[in-house]
């Protein structure tokens, strides 16, 4: 299973399914990372322990942990 | 129109009050300072306004009362200020809502609006920075969008003003008329689910001011207050099956467990079928947009920190050299003017209350509104900029080993201007325990009111080159120990899991010159505001316990020993001594003479010990107080008049230093405190925050003051 802080700087991917529940997975959902939807990581912070990444046009910061718990798949 | 009538009356037949709904950082509070002359607090990050605010303008035969709501990602209470916002749409009363937009991210945007439409109420689509749209080409059908979405979409621009007009005129002809159904729909089998639904309702013909259709689509996203109503009524023993059945179906449908999803993923499509009917783009593939090279600089794993460092050194710099250059003028005015206005004062003790007390206290305060401009200039632009979030994100994971959140940066950093909007942006924090700790660190970001202190300081003990090094050395050690702090508390005090961090980082943007202006000049003259009330009382109460009691016999004696010394420089000597035994025999000077023991380790003379106490009303007090009991006592020397001068001379260097730590410590001021103990909503976490502050005060004062002892 590969997550998307398994990705490095500029690679695209899609979502495939959110590995969390309640108020997070309600809050990736309202910045749009939800199934299907294509994912660029942008940057990560010292240590990649933060990791910007791009959703349609907003750029969302993440912790790894967060980052652990998204599904994706290369495409 | 732009006019606000500070009479508007909002209680008669011609009045429309708007809910303003948006998700953040769309340009809400912007709107409102566009359509009337209200200065609302504006930033360039997600979560500038935590509370509500009514702005009150007319508008051709209408009052209107608008309602600044913090922005929401979705209709949800997922944060303080979200819930702020859910539970004033849930339960107040209005009239209508205008839907704020980003136009240049309309598909985003439009999942908290499906949300909305599914609320019976009347709402108007304010399609926001469409400045910026024309800039990056996206060109949005306003008139097609509002006939496809069934309510009006306009087209506006906080910042150009255009579009404004249009906007009140479509929410005065919403108001006017009828609400009419909003066009949302959903794929086939969820829209079966509802009709079933609605026709049940329908067959026992339930009675309610909803229609059914939104009952239906609130049952099946399962609203909670939807399911409570119901939950007492006749039908639902029949109706619970139906919906449990419809539920699977849909979830089925999505291929999810989870309802609330699968209807995400409904409004989603909805959304993505509307932009791709309204908008249109120059597709431009892989290329880079502004903000991603300016971030590929900024926030870059190695550089970026250094650079945020090199920034706040910068502009502690800039805070002391250019802030002094005005600072001679200023003192010297104040000289200026307390001499001239004394000079007309016959009556000693009135003349000594006016130019000691007053002019010297406030004079005093006001000697560094320069040094003031310029940080809240710094703030300004930090959160104008979008540079904010770009830190947090920076520091999250430096934050996140303190135990400290990497949003906790934003209320962190405003506490840097002044600890009470900090206090309340702290909301922004989900978790609760996060939030209470933020609060408790907050004060160890030294505020705007501190920072006179160590002007004062620094310039009396550091050469001009060092001082604002020396400015820049106090912030950062403050920030560290706030850190530390925030360790031990989360060890202690705060133990629990760890919350997650998403975070929006908006896109960069130049501010302009009026905003910057409008934010600074607020700030300012508040701070102006301050000195010319509270400071100048204080400053009067601090001069009537110095000057009070009188000790007759006391002058007499000295007077006496005057008279018969020999040369002048004796009398001078003599005239000191007589006021220094004045001032110390003073309530004051018995406060701090009672006081003194318990600050005695720290290398405190009574002065310093007084101002501590003083400082505990305003930060700024401090200063007045020094002033006042410096100017009053023996300056041995007076070649120089200056409070700097005065200080250099009166206080070590080692006490100096242990002075400096104490008022970066303890507790903020009376406001402050008093925010601070309604946002952790309990009296006990302010004697919590009294007993911590005042305890590590103490202990890093005594480190520093013998670490300085040792050194000099
Ligand atoms: N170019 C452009 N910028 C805008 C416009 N409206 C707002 N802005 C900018 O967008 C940013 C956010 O504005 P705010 O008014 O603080 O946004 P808000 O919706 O009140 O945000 P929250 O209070 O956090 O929910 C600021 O930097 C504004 O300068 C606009 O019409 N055009
Ligand atoms: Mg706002």
């Amino acid at each position: 299973m590969k997550t998307l802080f398994d990705c490095h700087k500029a690679c695209i991917v899609k979502v495939i399914k959110l590995n969390t529940k309640g108020d997070l997975k309600q809050r990736l959902i309202s910045f749009g990372i939800m199934k299907e939807a294509l994912l660029e990581v942008l940057e990560h912070s010292p240590g990649k322990s933060t990791i910007e990444v791009k959703v349609g046009k907003m750029n969302i910061a993440l912790r790894a942990k967060e980052a652990q718990m998204i599904e994706v798949e290369k495409i | 129109m732009n006019e606000v009538d500070p009479k508007a009356c909002p209680i008669t037949a011609n009045h429309i009050k708007v809910a303003l709904v948006g998700q953040p950082n769309v340009g809400k509070s912007m709107l409102i300072n566009s359509v009337s002359n209200a200065h609302l607090h504006v930033g360039n990050f997600s979560g500038v306004t935590v509370d509500k605010t009514e702005v009150l303008f007319d508008y051709g035969d209408y009052n209107f009362t608008v309602v600044d709501l913090p922005g929401t990602y979705s209709f949800t209470d997922y944060t303080i200020e979200e819930r702020v916002t859910h539970d004033y749409l849930c339960a107040e009363d209005y009239d209508i809502i205008i839907n704020v937009v980003d136009s240049t991210n309309l598909e985003k945007n439009l999942q908290l609006t499906s949300e909305l439409l599914t609320m019976s109420k009347k709402v108007v689509i304010a399609l926001n920075m469409s400045d910026e749209a024309d800039k990056e080409n996206i060109v949005i059908n306003a008139e097609y969008m509002s006939e496809l979405m069934g309510v009006p979409c306009v087209r506006v621009s906080a910042v150009t003003k255009e579009g404004i007009d249009t906007l009140i005129d479509a929410v005065i002809q919403k108001y006017e008329n009828p609400r009419n159904k909003p066009k949302l729909v959903f794929s086939e089998p969820v829209e079966e689910e509802i009709a079933q639904i609605v026709w049940y309702l329908d067959k026992h013909k339930f009675e309610s001011v909803n229609t059914y259709r939104n009952i239906a689509i609130n049952l099946l996203k399962n609203n909670k207050k939807t399911y409570a109503t119901l939950h007492d009524e006749p039908i639902w023993t029949e109706l619970q099956p139906i919906l449990i059945e419809a539920s699977k179906h849909i979830e089925l449908h999505h291929d999810s467990d989870d309802i609330k999803e699968a209807f995400a993923e409904e409004y989603a499509a909805f959304n993505r079928g509307v932009v791709a009917e309204v908008v249109q783009q120059e597709v431009r593939k892989n290329e880079r947009t502004l903000t991603e090279k300016i971030d590929s600089i900024l926030i870059h794993p190695i550089f970026g920190i250094p650079i945020f460092l090199f920034f706040m050194w910068s502009l502690f710099q800039l805070t002391f050299e250019v802030g002094a250059i005005p600072m001679e003028y200023i003192d010297a005015f104040f000289i200026w003017f307390g001499d001239t206005l004394g000079a007309t004062i016959g009556n000693d003790d009135i003349r000594s209350l006016i130019v000691d007390g007053i002019i010297g206290g406030v004079g005093a305060v006001v000697l560094f509104v320069p040094n003031i401009i310029i940080l809240f200039i710094g703030i300004a632009l930090l959160e104008s900029t979008g540079y904010m979030s770009r830190v947090a994100f920076l520091l999250d994971g430096f934050f996140h080993k303190f135990g400290l959140h990497g949003q906790s940066f934003i209320p962190l950093v405003t506490g840097f201007g002044c600890s009470i909007p900090a206090y309340m942006s702290a909301r922004i924090l989900k978790n609760d325990r996060d939030r209470l700790l933020t609060l408790f660190i907050i004060g160890f970001m030294s505020c705007g009111a501190r920072l006179p202190v160590y002007v004062l300081f620094a310039g009396a003990f550091f050469s001009p080159e060092m001082a604002g090094n020396i400015l820049f050395i106090i912030y950062i050690s403050g920030a560290l120990l706030g850190l530390g702090a925030a360790k031990i508390l989360k060890l202690t005090a705060f133990k629990g899991v760890d919350e997650p961090f998403v975070m929006e980082m908006p896109k960069y943007r130049l501010p302009s010159l009026k905003l910057i202006w409008h934010t600074v000049l607020t700030k300012t003259m508040m701070y102006l505001k301050k000195a010319g009330t509270y400071i100048a009382a204080a400053s009067m109460l601090i001069w009537f316990l110095s000057n009070y009691p009188h000790n007759l016999i006391l002058e007499e004696t000295y007077d006496t020993k005057i008279s018969i010394a020999q040369d002048a420089h004796q009398k001078i000597v003599l005239e000191h001594e007589r006021d220094e035994a004045l001032l110390e025999q003073s309530y004051l000077g018995s406060i701090g003479k009672f006081s003194e023991p318990i600050f005695a380790p720290l290398g405190f003379d009574w002065k310093m010990s007084v101002a501590l106490q003083t400082g505990l009303a305003a930060k700024e007090v401090v200063v007045s107080t020094l002033g006042v009991l410096y100017s009053l006592g023996g300056d041995v020397t007076q070649d120089s008049n200056s409070l700097m001068g005065a200080i250099s001379k009166n206080i070590s260097f080692a006490s100096a230093i242990a002075f400096i730590v104490v008022i970066m410590i303890y507790l903020p001021c009376l406001a402050a405190s008093v925010v601070f103990t309604r946002e952790a909503g309990h009296i006990k976490y302010f004697f919590y925050l009294l007993a911590f502050t005042s305890i590590a005060a103490y202990v890093m004062a005594f480190i520093a003051y013998n670490i300085a002892l040792f050194f000099t």
